[in-house]
């Protein structure tokens, strides 16, 4: 179990917990959604801002929430800054596979860079909203969908 | 004093969670069952179960009369002087429910109903329902920032419109013990009809309905040791029978035509079909455990506990204790945060030792508003727990601060 703990609070998360990256609103941005999860109160804000050239200049967040969340959150603002739609979109998917995988996830835990440091949340089933969370938000900026709820 | 022995009786706290034996600290959430009484409900399905008011067979016949002793021994455990008026329900939401169900007719609009701060969202959110359907308002009265009652603020909160005052015995979030009595009679001075949520409180000690002056008073079974699914609202026999059906169906009928039906008196008027009969026998039996070990007892041992906590936990640096200082203001609650981690990481790693917390806003979203926090981690002890597993506790945090200070 303890092998699992370390899995779940790696170093990369434990860093992104205590200094999140880009947290804070932006301006001006072209896209924004909120992500809820009803069950544990956790809340964040996502802005982003599109380019010209239909790349992700950049991505912030703000809203408050529990160590993995909020590492997510912060890995996610750097993973998807300076690519393009499609690419953010495969990202999304991606993450989403690494976190929701019922089996072993299709993903290649070598190019996903610091997102794979999520990997453990998969052995924590209650937690596996936190780490998703961002995630499902950023995806619903892009949309201009709006507010997202885990429990929608 | 109860010994540690007493931890037998509850056949769940010798299993291990992982590799770790289980320290179950969320009982304010559910209790865990003494054998007594899991004994009962089995004897109950495998000897004795029927149908009741329905069959001039034996076991229907034995079946009613036990329902009926249930209804008696649960009314004598909380001071209730008239077994009538124990109606049995699901749970205190339900209860509360079919309290704010049955007065919504005596409620018009710019009417008030006066709640607090302190409430969980079974008092809160049945009342909102109900102000929104008539028209009235909802007043919320202020609590400190210690977690009490602002017992001027409640004052405060009564005009010439209030017809209702809900409020809890014991907070759920920080176990913060409430003047119940002097808010009743806050109350009743003004004319207001008065609902108590005692789902936190009657698992902690002596409660005497009649003598806190409410009109209703309701808890449930799950959290006094007894099963789940069962409840119990006790109100005031005429407040009672004044109120229209909540169910319709059979039980609570005298005679159905197509013309249409009459129903009886309370308690079958809202008791709408085959009720919970394992669960309602279950619940008495958990009563008779626990005035078997004495009440005062029981309530001394889980006091013994949260001193204990208190000091062991609340010296931890970087630990906040939330609610009143005083453990004489308070049940067996121990509601923190700490300064470097988040309550459901706190949650995760006790998990992982086998320490079963609660971690969140505890369905009591008003109250972590008023104190500005999303949530807490909170301990809950029962009389079964144990100086060692408050230690287990303690050293758990500080597995949790090797994480993340």
């Amino acid at each position: 179990m303890d092998d699992e703990l370390d899995d779940l609070y790696q170093e990369i998360i434990l860093s992104h917990n205590k200094r999140p990256r880009n947290m804070g609103p932006l301006e001006p941005h072209s896209h924004e959604a909120e992500g809820y999860n009803p069950l544990c109160g956790d809340r964040y804000r996502i802005y982003v801002r599109e380019g010209d050239d239909g790349k992700i200049e950049a991505v912030t967040f703000d809203g408050e929430g529990c160590a993995i969340s909020k590492a997510s959150a912060s890995i996610l603002t750097e993973a998807v800054k300076n690519h393009t739609r499609a690419e953010v979109d495969a990202k999304i998917a991606e993450a989403l596979e690494l976190l929701t995988a019922k089996e072993e996830p299709k993903v290649d835990l070598m190019t996903l860079g610091e997102l794979a440091a999520l990997a453990g949340v998969r052995k924590f089933p209650p937690r596996v909203k936190c780490a998703t969370l961002a995630w499902h938000t950023l995806a619903s900026a892009l949309k201009d969908a709006g507010t997202i709820s885990t429990e929608g | 004093m109860i010994p540690d022995s007493v931890r037998d009786d509850f056949p769940i706290l010798s299993r291990a969670i992982g590799k770790k034996p289980l320290v179950y600290l969320d009982n304010a959430a559910t209790t865990q069952k003494p054998r007594a009484m899991i004994d009962t409900v089995s004897r109950f399905y495998e000897f004795e179960n029927a149908n009741i008011h329905r069959g001039v067979h034996y076991l229907s016949m034995n079946a009613t009369d036990a329902h009926d002793r249930a209804r008696e021994r649960i009314a004598r455990a909380i001071g209730a002087p008239d077994p009538r008026g124990i109606v049995f329900v699901r749970g205190t939401t339900e209860a509360i429910n079919l309290v704010a169900a049955g007065l919504a007719e005596e409620i018009g609009p710019g009417d008030e109903i006066v709640l607090t701060l302190l409430e969980h969202h079974a008092n809160v959110v049945p009342w909102q329902l109900l102000a929104q359907r008539r028209g009235a308002v909802l007043r919320f009265a202020p609590v400190t920032d210690a977690g009490r009652i602002d017992v001027e603020g409640f004052r405060g909160c009564f005009s010439d419109r209030t017809k209702i005052a809900a409020f809890t015995a014991v907070s759920n979030a920080l176990g913060t013990i409430t003047p119940a009595a002097e808010l009743t009679r806050i109350a009743k001075e003004r004319g207001a009809t008065v609902l108590i949520d005692g789902a936190q409180a009657v698992p902690h000690g002596r409660v005497d309905v009649a003598g806190l002056g409410c009109d209703f008073f309701a808890f449930s079974g799950h959290k006094v040791f007894g099963p789940d699914g069962i409840g119990v609202l006790w109100g005031h026999r005429e407040r009672l029978d004044a109120m229209p059906p909540y169910q319709g169906g059979g039980d609570m009928i005298e005679r159905v035509s197509v013309e249409g039906s009459t129903f009886r008196q309370a308690p079958e008027r809202f008791e709408a079909g085959t009720p919970n009969i394992s669960g309602a026998i279950g619940l008495a039996a958990a009563f008779d455990y626990l005035e078997g070990l004495g009440l005062e007892a029981l309530a001394a041992r889980e006091r013994a506990l949260l001193d204990y906590a208190t000091e062991r936990i609340g010296g931890i640096p970087g630990v906040r204790l939330l609610g009143p200082d005083d453990t004489r203001e308070k049940v067996g609650v121990l509601s923190f945060t700490m300064d470097s981690a988040h309550p459901h990481d706190i949650g995760t790693i006790l998990d992982t030792e086998g320490i079963a917390i609660r971690a969140g806003h505890h369905c009591a979203q008003p109250l972590m508003d008023r104190l500005g926090l999303a949530g807490t981690a909170r301990a809950s002890f029962a009389f079964y727990n144990t100086i060692e597993e408050v230690d287990r506790l303690a050293e758990g945090i500080l597995k949790v601060k090797r994480f993340f200070d």
